[in-house]
């Protein structure tokens, strides 16, 4: 046998280590449907415990919608359960097309290529499009996905600093002796909930003659007055050259992802993408509710206006009962704490007040920048919020952290 | 000469990975890096592309580790390395 006694010693060795960082990931188990209110098991054998989840990327309240688990279930009858072959041998039924097209009418692009996950877009669409005469230049706090496809493609990369347009303009400029200039940014950032100034910076790729990616997953179906998504939040849908999204979050919560964006980009995906090429097709039931979705969110704004007015009413009641907040305006609100132990004590509190949220600590964030990541949801009711924000109080008052902002957490419990 | 590439590789340092709000953070010829979190290992590739064309070295990706890049001083060692 090759997994010798040796071999199981020095990788129990590996998980180990991992513990002592303090960054081992514990199994938790939900046992119901996922949305405001689920069942959990945890820590794994403790009997399941009734909570108000407000760390799922639910946004739309859309993963268990009686709409959304109806037309799942029209797919699975009409259009079967897999496809059992990639894309472009046999795995792409009509309405793979139909949701494509209404991708594309709804993200304002002119075509549009489904993926089994927006990973695996972001896995793909760089290598698909990009040589090594060509030259990536990515925002710092981008998602790891985009990261991991930028390292996979054969063009050049550098970096700017987070959202600071004077930096991004004058790596433009230092890489003007370049084919292809590809800007790429999240239009969410996940952790800090903040919004990229995208006009600026498609204004600064119009006027340096580059192209420009975002990734809208927590974004697409609720940024933008109608919830088409950053760009339209800023007001320059006609600007963005490519867009990466997921299915996996706002907009249904299943899985799947996609590339949208301009049509010849696109072809060469569908031509060159490993992840489109060697994947399975996203599964007829998934496709047929994502579609629904689409209709959902194309019909009116009635889930991102209560998502909107979620988000701020739960703001104002942190901040109003003295936590400190990370200011910004979308369904990701961070409550600071800056101590990495005090943001796991706390949010093991909260999850004793029956609160589900989970802290956030270095490597995930910058070293000194922990925090709880609070995520709104449109299937949250006000009572729900009225019992988060009730918590986050007792819970603070008990750490004594009400009140104090940044260098007076700090002060007391360190960086 | 080698003072001169220290101060040349920190300013660049200061410039592209300090942000100019923050004046808390104090670099010099001894301050950890990439364990801090100042660099990270994805924008660490700025820095090797600067090196490259400042000092006219081709450092190889397996030389330019985080750990090579830890440190202004560690940095030069590297750089002056690779001169010779």
């Amino acid at each position: 046998m090759a997994y010798s006694a040796k071999a199981r010693e020095l990788f129990a060795e590996d998980i180990q280590a991992i513990k002592d960082k303090g960054i081992y990931k514990e199994k938790r188990f939900i046992c119901s449907p996922q949305d405001a209110e689920i069942e959990v098991e945890y820590p794994e054998g403790a009997p399941k415990k009734k909570v108000l989840n407000f760390c799922a990327n639910n946004y739309l309240g859309l993963s268990n919608h009686p709409e959304i688990v109806k037309a799942a279930h029209e797919g699975l009858d009409q259009r079967g359960f897999g496809m059992s072959s990639v894309r472009f041998i046999c795995g792409t039924q009509d309405i793979h097309r139909e949701l494509q097209d209404k991708v594309s009418d709804f993200l304002g692009m002119e075509d549009t290529l489904l993926f089994p996950s927006c990973m695996d877009a972001n896995s793909g669409v760089f290598e698909s499009i990009l040589g090594p005469e060509d030259l990536i230049l990515a925002d710092r706090l981008i998602h790891a996905s985009l990261i991991d496809g930028i390292k996979l493609c054969s063009a050049q990369y550098d970096t700017f600093k987070h959202m600071n347009m004077k930096h991004l303009k004058k790596k433009l400029e230092l890489h003007q002796d370049k084919r292809h200039v590809l800007v790429v940014t999240d239009g969410v950032f996940s952790m800090d909930g903040d919004l990229a100034p995208l006009d600026e910076m498609c204004d600064l790729c119009d006027q340096y003659g580059a192209m420009i990616l975002v990734d809208e997953s927590h974004a697409s179906g609720f940024i933008g007055k109608t919830g088409r998504g950053t760009h339209e939040h800023f007001d320059c849908i006609d600007q963005v050259d490519l867009i990466t999204t997921t299915f996996g979050k706002g907009l249904g919560g299943a899985s799947g992802g996609c590339v949208s964006g301009k049509k010849e980009l696109i072809e060469l995906c569908r031509q060159n993408a490993r992840p489109y090429l060697f994947s399975n097709s996203m599964a007829p039931p998934i496709v047929n509710a994502s579609i629904k979705v689409m209709d959902l969110v194309t019909k009116d704004t009635e889930l991102r206006d209560k998502l909107e007015w979620n988000a701020a009413y739960f703001r104002k009641g942190v901040e109003e009962a003295g936590l400190c907040v990370r200011p910004g305006n979308t369904p990701i609100v961070p409550v600071m704490l800056y101590n990495a132990k005090l943001a796991n004590d706390m949010s093991r509190d909260m999850y004793a007040e029956g609160i589900y949220v989970i802290g956030f600590f270095f490597p995930v964030v910058p070293s000194g920048a922990a925090r709880i990541r609070v995520q709104l949801s449109a299937a949250h009711t006000k009572e729900h919020i009225d019992k988060a924000v009730a918590a986050f109080k007792k819970v603070g008052e008990k750490y004594g952290i009400l009140g104090l902002d940044k260098k007076g957490i700090i002060d007391k419990y360190g960086m | 000469m080698a003072d001169e590439m220290k101060d040349m590789i920190l300013e660049y340092v200061i410039e592209e990975y300090v942000d100019e709000e923050d004046d808390e953070e104090e670099v010099s010829y001894d301050t950890p890096l990439i364990s801090s979190g100042i660099v990270d290992s994805f924008s660490m590739v700025s820095l090797k592309v600067f090196l490259e064309k400042k000092c006219h070295v081709s450092l190889p990706d397996k030389e330019a580790t985080p750990e090579a890049f830890d440190t202004v001083n560690k940095i030069c060692e590297l750089v002056r390395r690779f001169q010779d």
